[in-house]
């Protein structure tokens, strides 16, 4: 559901006509109602919108190398288009951005791999997603373990060139993650595997939740259908 | 006698690579029986283990499970009634969630709806973990994930349980509950280990397997007092530790 939510809102969000800026505060103001209604802590979405900032360097870079029209701010010459353009990448990211914390923040990975399933994602492709979610922490934590024996005799690399051993040890972790996989394999057969992952503790989302769920979306599409009306 | 829950005749089993891992392995373990299979690492306990529940298929010999010879149709029945926990927890251990791991068992063979959660409780219920039904394995505790590794297979209702090195990496509290959770689960076990007072501990009967072959089996106790026998299979008790004090 929080899925289907998130989807809507973001393609609500898009839709939005760039002129519209009171329809995209409309937005963002919603946006900001729901995450204070979550309780997240302000810095932690701070943190979090981080991953928006290379976009936003795209978006600043737009006005000073787009052509056509230009206009004069504070004695630089900008171009039109590039201005409103990175106004639209700036907006629409803001908003993807943070309604895609919300929903991480408030679901947990098995959840989201579940709800990925409901909606009919195929069952390799959540399978691979849970199976790399449970085990990136041992691969993680068994190439942390090795740079720490490394370290321990001595070997501190700074530059390119001294990465060999590092990478050697990545190429033998690829190999006893690859027999990890062959055992894992094992195990499920042991228990009955026959191709198909069966799906437990799976919990279809109530009508009252839908509707709960999609107030936002639904605010958001209705803004955007009265902007594109509005301006036409 | 009953028919054995698990029964090993003439097995004989050759890599790939042309080394011969087995020689002629016999052994039965009787219904309600808890038994050792001990021995030095790289004896073959392992390649023993992967057949008994037809990952490998013997190059001579049978394996019978409750009576049942595996073959390609027996297959799965024979999967559901022998529970194999194995050594490394994360290995067992692959579903994001405990609770969605120790279903995925019973669910593959046709277990749903309330009769599944039913296992599932259970299952975790017998290894003290129901807590643990919405955790993700990885943020268990090493003890905590053997337990659930064994709930896993448990919830199968097998007809028998193997552990293989059920008590590697675990610290001796951890250990101690694993011993009083096997000792409270009233079914059939095989325990693979060279945790020789664990295994004095649990089970009345041992076999010693080495080379690939099963070179002794007897009371737990005078395997372990046989120091000539001990000795040439590389097996050592703990400093000044005495089996006949405490396995009598």
């Amino acid at each position: 559901m929080k899925v289907v939510a998130l989807l809507t809102f973001v393609l609500a969000a898009v839709a939005i006509p760039r002129e519209a800026f009171w329809a995209h505060a409309l937005a963002g103001s919603l946006l900001l109602g729901v995450i204070l209604l979550a309780e997240l802590p302000a810095g932690f979405v701070a943190r979090r919108m981080v991953v928006e900032i290379p976009i936003l360097v795209f978006a600043v870079l737009l006005p000073f190398f787009g052509r056509g029209e230009t206009t004069e701010i504070l004695g630089v010459d900008l171009s039109v288009e590039g201005l409103w353009g990175a106004w639209t990448i700036l907006a629409k990211a803001t908003l993807g951005v943070g309604a895609s914390i919300v929903v991480s923040a408030t679901s947990t990975v098995p959840d989201l791999i579940r709800a990925l399933g409901r909606l009919h994602v195929p069952k390799v492709i959540t399978a691979i997603a849970g199976f790399m979610v449970r085990y990136l922490d041992i691969v993680a934590g068994e190439f942390s373990r090795r740079r720490v024996a490394m370290a321990s005799r001595g070997y501190e690399p700074r530059w390119l060139w001294q990465g060999g051993p590092l990478a050697q040890s990545a190429g033998s972790l690829f190999i006893r993650s690859f027999e990890r996989g062959e055992r894992v394999h094992q195990a499920m057969v042991a228990r009955g595997f026959a191709g198909r992952i069966p799906v437990y503790g799976d919990e279809k989302a109530t009508p009252r939740q839908w509707l709960v769920g999609m107030i936002v979306p639904g605010a958001t599409v209705i803004l955007a259908l009265l902007a594109v009306t509005v301006l036409h | 006698m009953s028919e054995p829950s698990l029964e090993v005749l003439g097995l004989s089993y050759v890599y790939p690579d042309g080394h011969q891992a087995l020689h002629d392995v016999d052994l039965h373990v009787h219904h309600g029986e808890r038994v050792a299979l001990l021995g030095p690492n790289g004896a073959g306990k392992t390649t023993l283990l992967l057949h008994l529940n037809g990952i490998f298929r013997p190059a001579a010999g049978t394996v019978r499970v409750a009576g049942l010879d595996i073959t390609d149709e027996s297959l799965m029945e024979v999967r559901r009634r022998v529970g194999i926990v194995f050594q490394d927890p994360d290995d067992q251990l692959f579903m994001p969630t405990v609770g969605q791991d120790v279903a995925f068992g019973p669910a593959n063979f046709g277990v749903e709806g309330e009769e599944l959660d039913r296992r599932v409780t259970e299952a975790l219920g017998a290894v003290s973990m129901v807590d643990a039904l919405e955790r993700a394995p990885h943020h268990l505790s090493y003890g905590e994930r053997r337990r659930v590794a064994i709930a896993t297979v448990l919830a199968m209702r097998p007809e028998i349980l193997v552990l293989d090195e059920p008590t590697s990496n675990l610290d001796p509290a951890s250990r101690r509950e694993l011993i009083d959770v096997l000792r409270g689960l009233p079914i059939t076990q095989l325990l693979v280990t060279h945790d020789l007072p664990f295994a004095l501990e649990l089970c009345p009967r041992a076999l010693v397997m080495d080379e690939g072959r099963i070179v002794a089996g007897d009371a737990t106790v005078e395997i372990l007092s046989d120091e000539a026998l001990m000795k040439t299979h590389r097996l050592e008790l703990p400093y000044r530790f005495d089996p006949r004090e405490l396995g009598s």
